[in-house]
């Protein structure tokens, strides 16, 4: 392999594998065999031959901004990083569609489309530097969910290479599609374990003429979660529907003070948009239902300015709570949005049961919540802590109906617990689907599940 | 190195965009996360201090865009320079020329401000005489050493002693407050004009200006590079220069200067007679503008003028302004205080430069990369100045403007508010000459 690749794109050294031997996930590391930065798909093609021969296998990576241990190496893998194949192929305003390579940014990918007055909705906290490819494999959410969905949504079309040497090209820039099973979505939130994605046709929207933010404050945490199911309840979808708990609040005004009010107990930050008739009216309403809840204060966005800021601030809750204890693990279990108060009242007991501090942030709305644990990896005890009051956390969620991860994904992290989210034969069916296109298991081997 | 700072690092990635060295190579180890990723690796023991780890961390050009990045509050700046120090220790990068190169520069040269005017004035009197010019045709010498002496910064024609006084009182305002001004090394051999400029801001505003003659070098070259012993000895030298007690702030005007002489006291162990000292002085160290926002500056006095005769003008963040001091809005205010001016946003106007302290002679290709990118945004503002607070910023913009033979003028911004302010004193005259004026002071 040395000899087929100039050093330009072949990295080896130490030096070098270190750097790529971790996502952005706690407690898992191990370095790869070697980096590679592919220049052709006869590049990919020759390393998938060269990995099967070798026993070595093959790990996609974008950024390596994976929250569950998708993007760490594991025993014998070769990083393939896609981080140079970033540029728009085509940009057809005519049937508002985008093709890109997947090393692209999410940020420019919404920049390419705003310049045409177009809309990329799908806007995880990673955006500045998540990649399309890693959007895919994890069929990434974010702040928009509710009203415009996630990855999954704004995906027309992928070329891929698959495990055997084929490249495929699957879906078209058609709106509607029912000729026979839709194979790109089996490859949507595959984590990098079926196929290698070289190229994105993406859907875009037209640019929303208005939008407004509302920053609503509670006393409590259940008085917001009440808040949020009855906003739902009464069908009103603004387009994001964000929640923040008191610790993450702090942690993100010692970053950048935007104005969240420090002393209360949670916060809601919501967004309408549209025309502007329409936000008005979606505003009045959302407006009543909060105040039902006894809020501390509800304040309207000023301008742009002030809204763009707010929501930066919330893009770096995460980031930004790792201020609190020497190692943070995030988890994104989902429930149906009318367990929501039961499920935070959940995670407040779990979080006393176990002396385990527990911060929330949450894509409500979607019924998303981002409980963060702060551990210390080199407290023995307090992992073990940690870990417990996690798995308690996963089952109560999977009782009520909901999923283990809203849009992280398993990877590593999570695949002990996806057995407990689906009956047996259902994940057969799972796996049957890997054996059948990666029968050799050489892409990204033992993600999801072993 | 303290392992809680490196351990404060979650490798989320949030830093990645910001880094200028990532964003050309896109690879791990040019990176923040991927840097910091090896630090650990060597405190844990997992890998040895490495060649190629020191190059690594000398291709990093300390900007500290991924300080500011960094939500969780990462302290980059002292992994960095602790990292620089191990390296230096270690002397896995010595070879003879690096090490007669650097114990000329680092452990000589600005060692002593009477050595730093001593070249100085061997330098100008070799520019004077058009040498450098004889030289660099010289057609035997090799291009790396032409490109070299064309680097040289001309150096200024009096030193800032000399036309600085050691105390200097307002004339027609009481002074309000007593404040200490720092000259700097590089500042003080090819801008004094600045350190003038300066020291007439001030009293214009009401402060008395104290002004030590033998002041010398900061240190923040060698606390950058590695070398944090001899910094901390250039610190004992200014400490003991200033009547630090008497003194209402300390004013520095150089922004890589700033960000290292407001963090004296991590020099020295807590306790000590120097850390107290340092303290107090920490406390008192203002960069220019913030002083001048925080005391009230007086805005120079508006003239009426035309709208074509609004001078076009941007504003280049130095790294060690924005992202070492966190001070990006004050330059700003001070800039669009100026009649007669279009103050014009530049793109990305917080990315690094290229200059970063001697890495331009260190890393040339990297630094001209970034360089060339710069020009490219300044161009696209078509403004006809560009204004930045740091000498390195001034000579390596300056160059890289010249080099695209575009005629756009390079000024730090107090060397305009300082001429605005001298206009007002020799006007009297009519609008017209107030625009004529205005067009001929940006030199
Ligand atoms: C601060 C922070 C905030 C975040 N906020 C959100 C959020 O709001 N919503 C959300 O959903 N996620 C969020 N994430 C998680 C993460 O950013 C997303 O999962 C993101 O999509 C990953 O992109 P990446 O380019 O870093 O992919 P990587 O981490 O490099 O890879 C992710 C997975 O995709 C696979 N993959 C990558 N490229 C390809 C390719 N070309 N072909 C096939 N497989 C590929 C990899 O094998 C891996 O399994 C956040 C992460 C951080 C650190
Ligand atoms: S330095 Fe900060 S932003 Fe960068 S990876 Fe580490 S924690 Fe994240
Ligand atoms: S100091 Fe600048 S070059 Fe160095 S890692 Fe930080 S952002 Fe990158």
């Amino acid at each position: 392999m040395i000899d087929h690749f100039p050093e330009s794109s072949l990295l080896i050294s130490k030096e070098d594998l270190i750097p790529y031997s971790f996502d952005a996930t706690a407690t898992f590391y191990h370095a790869p065999l070697a980096v590679l930065f592919p220049s052709s798909i006869e590049d990919i093609l020759w390393v998938l031959k060269w990995a099967k021969s070798n026993h070595a296998c093959i790990l996609p990576r974008g950024s390596g901004t994976s929250l569950s241990g998708a993007a760490v190496p594991q025993k014998n893998s070769i990083v393939l990083s896609m981080t140079k194949w970033n540029k728009i192929l085509e940009t057809d305003p005519d049937n508002l569609t985008l093709l890109v390579e997947p090393g692209i940014t999410t940020q420019v990918v919404q920049e390419e489309a705003a310049k045409y007055s177009l809309f990329y909705p799908p806007d995880p906290g990673s955006y500045k530097i998540s990649t399309i490819g890693g959007n895919v494999g994890h069929n990434s959410g974010g702040i928009r969910g509710l009203k415009y969905g996630v990855t999954r949504n704004y995906v027309l079309g992928m070329e891929v290479v698959l495990p055997n040497g084929q490249v495929v090209w699957l879906g078209n820039k058609c709106v509607k599609d029912s000729a026979g099973y839709s194979l790109k979505d089996l490859f949507i939130g595959s984590e990098g374990t079926l196929g290698i994605v070289t190229k994105v046709l993406l859907r875009l929207i037209p640019k929303p003429q208005e939008r407004q933010v509302i920053l609503a404050s509670f006393p409590t945490l259940e008085a917001a979660s009440e808040a949020t199911s009855a906003i739902i309840k009464a069908a009103l979808i603004p387009s994001a529907l964000e929640f923040l708990d008191q610790k993450t609040i702090e942690c993100i005004e010692a970053y950048s003070p935007a104005g969240f009010p420090k002393e209360s107990q949670a916060v809601l930050l919501i967004e309408s948009d549209g025309h502007p008739q329409a936000v008005r009216d979606e505003i009045t309403r959302i407006n009543q239902v909060l105040k039902q809840y006894g809020p501390l204060e509800i304040k309207i966005a000023e301008d742009p300015k002030q809204q763009e800021q707010l929501w930066s601030a919330r893009k770096v809750a995460f980031s930004a709570l790792a201020r609190k204890a020497p190692t943070v693990l995030l988890e994104d279990v989902t429930v149906p949005r009318s367990s929501l108060v039961q499920m935070i009242r959940k995670i407040q007991q779990i979080s006393k049961t176990y002396a385990v501090e527990i911060a929330v942030y949450a894509h409500m709305g979607d019924g998303n919540l981002h409980p963060v644990f702060l551990g210390d990896e080199s407290n023995k005890d307090l992992m073990e802590k940690v870990f417990r009051a996690m798995k308690e956390i996963f089952l109560y969620a999977i009782k009520l109906g909901g999923t283990i991860t809203g849009e992280h994904g398993v990877g590593l992290a999570k695949k002990e617990f996806l057995a407990y989210q689906y009956k047996s034969e259902e994940f057969q069916l799972l796996k049957s689907i890997k054996k059948i296109l990666d029968p050799e298991n050489l892409l990204n081997p033992g993600k999801i599940f072993d | 190195m303290d392992p809680a700072v490196i351990q404060k690092c979650i490798h989320c990635g949030m830093c990645l965009p910001s880094c200028p060295t990532y964003q050309e190579t896109k690879i791990e180890r040019n990176s923040p996360r991927g840097r910091i990723s090896l630090m650990r690796a060597i405190a844990e023991k997992r890998m040895d201090l490495t060649a190629s780890f020191a190059h690594e961390l000398y291709f990093c050009l300390g900007c500290l865009a991924c300080q500011t990045a960094c939500p969780v509050g990462v302290d980059y700046k002292t992994l960095f320079e602790a990292s620089r120090q191990d390296i230096e220790k270690s002397k896995i990068l010595n070879n003879p020329l690096r090490l007669l190169a650097r114990t000329f520069l680092i452990k000589y040269l600005f060692l002593s401000s009477w050595r730093l005017r001593t070249f100085g004035r061997l330098l100008r009197i070799y520019q004077r005489m058009g040498l450098d010019r004889f030289f660099k045709s010289l057609p035997f010498l090799p291009a790396k050493l032409k490109d070299m002496l064309g680097q040289l910064p001309s150096i200024a024609p009096h030193f800032s002693y000399e036309i600085i006084s050691t105390r200097e009182i307002p004339i027609n305002t009481p002074a309000r407050w007593k404040v200490g001004l720092l000259t700097g090394c590089v500042q003080d051999l090819v801008f004094s004009k600045i350190n003038r400029d300066t020291a007439d801001v001030l009293l214009y505003n009401g402060c008395e200006v104290i002004c030590p003659p033998e002041q010398g070098c900061c240190g923040s070259l060698h606390a950058h590079n590695g070398e944090l012993e001899t910094a901390e000895r250039l610190a004992k030298k200014l400490l003991a220069a200033f009547p630090i007690e008497e003194l209402d702030a300390i004013i520095t005007n150089s922004a890589g200067c700033g960000s290292h002489l407001k963090h004296f006291s991590d020099l020295f162990p807590p306790g000590t007679f120097w850390r107290q000292k340092a303290e107090v002085w920490d406390k008192k160290v203002y960069d220019i503008h913030e002083w001048l926002i925080k005391i009230g500056f007086s805005p120079p006095q508006a003239f009426p003028c035309t709208s074509q005769s609004h001078t076009v003008i941007t504003y280049h963040d130095a790294c060690h302004l924005c992202h070492g001091q966190k001070i990006k809005n004050e330059p700003r205010a001070i800039l669009r205080s100026l009649p007669c001016i279009q103050f014009i946003e530049l793109e990305e106007a917080d990315h690094c430069c290229g200059s970063a302290g001697i890495y331009n002679i260190l890393q040339p290709e990297m630094a001209h990369k970034l360089l060339n990118k710069k020009v490219e945004k300044i161009k696209k503002t078509n403004a006809s100045v560009v204004c930045t607070a740091n000498p390195g910023c001034l000579l390596f913009i300056e160059k890289g403007l010249k080099k695209h033979h575009l005629n756009i003028q390079t000024i730090h911004p107090i060397s305009l508010l300082a001429q605005y302010y001298r206009m007002k004193e020799r006007d009297g005259g009519s609008i017209e000459k107030k625009e004529a004026n205005l067009a001929g002071l940006i030199h």
